[in-house]
């Protein structure tokens, strides 16, 4: 006998019945439109046990790789523990040392964190910082799990940011803090090594390209890799010698600096960083997008590849919304 | 034998509607007279539903009913969304056919599902 379980209940799964036919069955709300998993309006998660690799037929790699799957057609053999995409993610808090703080530039810090217990991420996925209990808020992951050995985020200050805030002025290394998650489905998936990665970013949308970029380059990636990071002045610019120095040792990586403001010296592109991206290589079909940071430049740029080519499965985003509730 | 296959299976399935969603959707979002109603949408759930159409008007399975197109559509009714915007989906969803090489006998079926559905998305 099999048994789903949703939210606290269990459901017995009927023989020859789909697990979307046996929670519709039990009145939950799940959406649904063809029954036989084409169109994916019936979604969701398993969040415990393993979906039969045919209920994940079609959807984006991301997906597939976070137990996503089609009810509709999912018969499986084991039980399940299923949740909507839209369902609170109940993930465990899990304590975490600082274990150093270093300013990138005169308004990012740099964040390392030593989680107590272990968490399984991909670069470029957000975890959710807490400063108490009901504050938190969403940081990507500039770190690459089987190169570092703690967490890298890159905490930009915001203008009355009570999270930023209190990181870059209150926080000290030594000191534990709580975290949850990963979430989020922007980053690497290996295989088609040979596609061309173009990764767009804005301010500290670098974090989770950083992460993005050495994970696919130290799973050998072999197509060619381009970074487009913008800012509006130098200041605003970071890691500029790591990448540089990436660029030396990789040959199929490279990295543009972009300025949108006045001064731009030589070496660096004049213009945004979606901008100068879009006007080096006009056509973008077969590539594969990432695209992090201010929401405007991301909505702009998803839309903007999309028209140029690039398939809606390619694309990958992390727009970083800032909370209403600073 | 050709004959017992269904509209879907002629077309080639999933796969054609795999094929399809993207360029169907580039055409919408570029054509004039109604990418004025996807502004401000989001692409991926946008997308999703365009794949749920595409593989409805392909004769693939799906469970559409009228009512889900008249509520689907009342918010863009009330927006303006008249005959002429149906139309304009019709022809970019043969072009966009055309663009797969699908024959016009084929495309015609799939024409007139699309067009079965329109007193409903106009909500009359």
């Amino acid at each position: 006998m099999v048994t789903i379980r949703y939210a606290k209940d269990n459901f017995e799964l009927g023989e020859n019945q789909s697990v979307l036919d046996c929670l519709t069955g039990h009145g939950v709300p799940v959406p649904f439109s063809c029954r036989s998993g084409v169109c994916q309006t019936c979604l969701m998660r398993a969040t415990g046990g393993t979906p039969p690799e045919n209920s994940q037929q079609g959807l984006k790699d991301s997906l597939k790789l976070q137990n996503y799957f089609l009810p509709c057609v999912c018969h499986p053999t084991a039980d399940l523990e299923v949740a909507l995409p839209d369902d609170d993610d109940v993930q465990a808090v899990i304590p975490a040392t600082v274990k150093s703080l270093k300013l990138l530039n005169p308004e990012i810090m740099h964040v390392v964190l030593e989680c107590h217990a272990p968490i399984d991420y991909r670069a470029g996925q957000f975890i959710n910082l807490f400063r108490d209990q009901s504050l938190g808020r969403s940081y990507s992951l500039a770190s690459v799990p089987h190169e570092d050995d703690h967490l890298h985020l890159h905490v930009r200050r915001l203008p009355q940011g009570r999270v930023s805030g209190w990181i870059h002025e209150e926080l000290r290394p030594g000191e534990t803090v709580e975290i949850r998650g990963p979430g989020g489905d922007c980053f690497y998936i290996p295989g088609n090594a040979e596609q061309g990665l173009i990764l767009i970013g804005t301010g500290s949308g670098l974090a989770p390209l950083y992460g993005i970029l050495r994970d696919a380059l130290s799973q050998d990636h072999t197509g060619p890799i381009h970074l487009f990071h913008g800012s509006r002045d130098l200041n605003g610019l970071y890691l500029t010698g790591e990448l540089h120095d990436l660029v030396e040792q990789y040959p199929n990586f490279n990295y543009v600096p972009c300025l949108s403001g006045e001064d731009v010296p030589r070496g660096y592109a004049s213009g945004r960083a979606d901008d100068v991206a879009f006007q080096q290589i006009p056509d973008l079909k077969n590539w594969r997008m990432f695209l992090c940071g201010h929401p405007e430049m991301v909505k702009i740029a998803k839309k903007n590849a999309f028209m140029a080519g690039a398939s809606m499965k390619d694309i990958y985003v992390d727009a970083f919304n800032v909370s209403q509730s600073v | 034998m050709s004959d017992q296959q269904s509209l879907f299976e002629k077309l080639g399935g999933e796969a054609a509607v795999n094929a399809a969603v993207d360029i169907f959707y580039r055409k919408v979002l570029s054509d004039d007279r109604i990418s004025s109603f996807f502004e401000g949408v989001d692409m991926d759930k946008q997308a999703a539903k365009q794949k749920a159409f595409l593989t409805m008007a392909f004769g693939g399975p799906h469970n559409y009913s009228g009512l889900d197109m008249r509520l689907g559509h009342a918010h863009l009714v009330e927006r303006g969304l008249n005959d002429s915007h149906v139309d304009a989906v019709i022809e970019d969803l043969a072009a966009t056919l055309r663009e797969l090489n699908v024959g016009e006998d084929l495309i015609a079926q799939v024409a007139a599902i699309a067009e079965s559905t329109r007193n409903d998305v106009l909500g009359r």
